[in-house]
């Protein structure tokens, strides 16, 4: 058990109390543990009374609590309610779950993104289900005249024994609503959890499946209409002119003008990248239309100087150099070798140098990964209507909170004016916190004085930037004479982003090492993709330490876990970024739930693990080569994220990273040409499709009672070198260089 | 701009609109039918797949001209209270993570499973070919084919 001082105001309670609404919103909802039957719908209460920003109790016991954070597929807007409901012993068949919109005064940190939802969620979503619970409580002992200590609650109900007295919560909320909160609260022990460990069904399925409006590209509001942007066609340019004179005359086209998004001398925050601010809007009665008469306006575009943006980078001031000019490949692959050989020492451990002197075999390898799309099948889209000094924004994304403050900044509008309805987003991966689109949106409205929704199409979306950066990494290292590891030397940077995490495993793991960095601007806008950094990191490293075991002549897994083992007992250096028990952890449980070291008929296997977002996964894969075709035929994942909410909605995820890195790994690619982004759809940026997908996949958590750690992308990164290391035992072949494709076919 | 007479989920709907709209855009913006998704609009995603005459189809790709005189099925018109054995698995297996990519799975699979009940592997590899699931959630689309294909 542990206490918790509630930290729910007073001031919000009273606020919040005053707002309990009646049944209006039941009919947007489907109760959570229901099937998507009308008629299996409670009853509606006739009175809610709310007990905190989270829960709302109606007085027939039906009970609404709020999912604070956008839900992207995660499937938080199951999992973050399960936890408010253990702690309150709600019945989870009378919890109706709706989205919370952006609410800075009731909610802490509406963000996805770091896998840190159910981490950073966890005891104040513990904390406001037990408030409620104890108010209920309290109500119950004021009102039957007994001891508060004597009341029991379970499945939405209270009761007290020796009395012989019961009633559901519905029959107690109207008293407890006018209780104090309780300053301090007692959360449960884990081993009493309930709820938690159960599988849920995702609340949300039931509409999903039926096709009804879920997402921003779903939203509608009276005289709204459809806008689109056109972008220059390459990084490095910016507009010139423009001709829409014909366009404009198009059927269904309202107006056609230029807009500008974030101003020139906005000071940009973290999250507000984007390379074009100089746009040209369209603006129609429909999607259709819209999308002729884009073609039909005249562009004229001129090459864009290097400039210095400076950014506040939470607090801390930050600059980019923006460099003009065309990129191509070549000329980005030229830079980058050039810059990796001014690395700066970003970590230093003993005395490298003499050990690769002595070193009696040193192996070194580079690898590479290109630029890649976040590709969300939901393409980028943001309803918004300014209407004076007010504004109602509704759609996907990923940190409303920090977007509200750009979008204030950019309007002249008071925060306090702006209203942001988070829908469910079709995706985010990354892609979503970088809300440009929001702005335009917005920035559009106000123009036209119209409610409007902007949409971009794939071509708009795949070519608008914020792609993952382009990276290399070349390792060596020192082999002695026994085929201990003693020197490990990593050389990687990135254009623009440098990829290194120095900090983590095998630091600390090996006496004498260095890490060196560096960082190539570009013009091209990039940044974070799920597992940012980690992604490209995992599928170098643990490739590389796969070819290193087997130069040591030991096996990939036992040679993973004696460097583990190593960094246990006397680690090295300062810093070290993971727990080696957690992460031996994982590696024996895909052992065991792999029986590695068995030997099938024409199966390969490879091992990988990875350490980020405060987990840890390791996989196994097996797979075929028949005829030169690779077929998948099993993937076994073990995770350590601590206490697993909802499981199967949790392998659920750890599924998708894992068909989502084979996919990334074999096919994932952006190139330039003279600044031209090449892929524009799905034609030519392949994306795994089901025949390529893993026949089989299984996953298993590590059990223990730690608080909740990441899920969303920790089984991500070590599926790139998973299948690197099987591949190259069922070829004999190493892979380098991202897209796989390019080596092998599949 | 030219009147068309169309049949959606068994409903005589008449749209006003340019020749070549795709049905896509027809349903999304003149029919109120958002089930249906914009995810390329060029063929290769499989999210604006609804059915012609039970035939799995890309709306992205189907003038509304084309579409007289066949029967529209989309997402919304598949079962009346969203229990196709199809759904049902749905639910059953957990299947969608965002879930935008899943009406178009849905209807693809519907499609398979009414010239096909019992689909082999292969089989339901080659029917899904068309439809992208950036969240990954194949094996689970194919688990639910199967429990639904002993279903139907
Ligand atoms: S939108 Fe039609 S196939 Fe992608
Ligand atoms: S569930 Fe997200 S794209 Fe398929």
């Amino acid at each position: 058990m542990q206490n918790q001082f509630s930290n729910l105001s007073r001031r919000s309670f009273l606020k919040s109390s005053a707002l309990a609404g009646g049944g209006l919103l039941l009919s947007f909802s489907w109760l959570a543990g229901c099937k998507p039957n009308t008629e299996e719908l409670l009853t509606l209460p006739e009175e809610w009374f709310r007990m905190n920003g989270y829960i709302r109790i109606g007085d027939n016991g039906v009970i609404t609590i709020m999912s604070p954070n956008p839900e992207g597929g995660q499937n938080i807007k199951t999992s973050m309610p399960m936890i408010v409901a253990e702690e309150l012993d709600a019945d989870w068949s009378k919890v109706i779950v709706e989205q919370a919109p952006l609410d800075t005064e009731n909610f802490t940190r509406q963000f996805i993104g770091g896998s840190q939802a159910i981490r950073v969620g966890w005891t104040p979503l513990r904390t406001a289900g037990a408030t409620a619970r104890l108010l209920l409580m309290q109500a119950a002992a004021k009102s039957w005249n007994v001891p508060v200590s004597e009341i029991k609650t379970e499945n939405g109900f209270l009761n007290h024994q020796s009395s012989n007295k019961k009633a559901h919560y519905g029959e107690l909320a109207s008293l407890a609503a006018t209780l104090p909160i309780p300053e301090e609260v007692t959360l449960k022990n884990p081993s009493d959890f309930k709820l938690i460990g159960t599988s849920k069904k995702n609340v949300d399925v039931p509409k999903i499946i039926t096709g009804k409006p879920l997402f921003g590209i779903d939203y509608k509001k009276e005289g709204m209409k459809i806008a689109m942007i056109i972008q220059p066609p390459a990084f490095g340019m910016k507009l010139k002119s423009f001709d829409a004179s014909q366009a404009k005359r198009m059927p269904g086209i309202v107006d056609i003008f230029q807009v500008k998004s974030l101003q020139d001398d906005y000071k940009r925050t973290f999250f507000d990248t984007v390379q074009f601010t100089d746009l040209i809007a369209v603006v129609g009665n429909s999607t259709w239309e819209v999308m002729n008469a884009k073609k039909a306006v005249e562009l004229e575009y001129e090459l864009m100087e290097s400039y210095e943006e400076k950014r506040d980078m939470f607090g801390r001031e930050g600059s980019r150099f923006v460099p003009g000019g065309l990129e191509s490949d070549d000329s980005q692959e030229q830079k980058m070798q050039e810059a990796s050989k001014n690395a700066r020492v970003q970590r230093k451990d003993g005395d490298p140098e003499t050990a690769f002197a002595r070193a009696s075999q040193i192996i070194e390898r580079t690898y590479t990964a290109p630029f890649l799309v976040h590709n969300c099948m939901e393409p980028m889209n943001f309803f918004a209507h300014v209407n004076g000094d007010k504004v109602h924004c509704a759609g996907p994304l990923q940190k409303p909170e920090l977007t509200e403050q750009a979008l204030s900044n950019r309007l002249g509008i008071p925060v306090e004016n702006i209203e942001i309805e988070m829908t469910r987003l079709g995706g985010g991966y990354g892609r979503r916190s970088y809300a440009h689109w929001l702005i335009e949106a917005a920035v559009i409205s106000q123009k036209v004085n119209a409610p409007i929704k902007l949409i971009y199409t794939r071509e708009d979306d795949m070519t608008a930037g914020i792609y993952r950066s382009r990276y290399q990494i070349t390792y060596r290292a020192a082999l002695d004479e026994n085929n201990d590891l003693i020197g490990f030397h990593i050389n990687g940077g990135g254009l623009p982003e440098n990829p290194l995490h120095p900090n983590r495993f095998p630091a600390g793991a090996v006496e004498n090492y260095l890490v060196e960095g560096w960082e190539v601007p570009s013009n091209v806008t990039t940044g974070s993709f799920r597992a940012p950094r980690s992604n490209f990191n995992a599928s170098a490293e643990q490739s590389f330490l796969d070819e290193v075991a087997e130069a040591a002549g030991k096996d990939p897994l036992e040679f993973r876990i004696e460097l583990l083992k190593k960094a246990k007992a006397k680690p090295i250096g300062e810093n070290n970024d993971y727990d080696p028990d957690r992460y031996i952890g994982v590696l024996e449980l895909v052992k065991n739930k792999s029986d590695w070291g068995k030997q099938e008929n024409g199966i390969s296997r490879g091992v990988s693990a990875y350490f980020c977002h405060n987990s840890y996964a390791a996989q196994v894969m097996d797979l075929k080569v028949e005829n030169g075709q690779v077929a998948i035929q099993k993937v076994i994942t073990a995770v350590d994220c601590g206490i697993v909410v909802n499981p199967d909605a949790a392998k659920n995820l750890c599924e998708g990273a894992v068909i989502d890195g084979i996919g990334t790994a074999m096919f994932g690619e952006q190139t330039f040409e003279k600044g031209v982004p090449k892929n524009k759809n799905f034609d030519t940026y392949r994306m795994i499709r089901m025949k390529e997908a893993p026949k089989k996949i299984e996953t298993y958590f590590v059990e223990n009672n730690v608080d909740p750690t990441g899920l969303g992308e920790p089984a991500y990164p070590p599926v790139f070198a998973a299948l690197a290391n099987s591949l190259y035992q069922a070829t004999g072949k190493r892979i380098y260089n991202q897209p796989f494709s390019k080596q092998i076919s599949f | 701009m030219a009147i068309f007479n169309l049949t959606v989920n068994g409903n005589s709907k008449q749209v006003d609109v340019d020749p070549n709209t795709p049905m896509l855009w027809v349903l999304r913006d003149h029919l109120d039918l958002v089930g249906t998704k914009f995810g390329c609009g060029i063929a290769q995603c499989g999210a604006c797949t609804i059915h012609m005459d039970g035939a799995a189809v890309r709306s992205c790709q189907l003038p509304v001209s084309a579409a007289e005189g066949v029967k529209i099925t989309t997402i919304e018109g598949i079962s009346e209270k969203g229990d196709h054995p199809v759904q049902k698995a749905w639910v059953e297996h957990d299947v969608p993570q965002c879930g935008y990519c899943q009406a178009g799975q849905i209807m693809s699979a519907v499609a398979l499973l009414k010239d096909n009940p019992s689909p082999s592997d292969e089989d339901i590899d080659n029917a899904m070919n068309g439809n992208i699931c950036r969240c990954g959630t194949y094996t689970r689309i194919k688990a639910a084919i199967k429990t639904a294909s002993q279903n139907v």
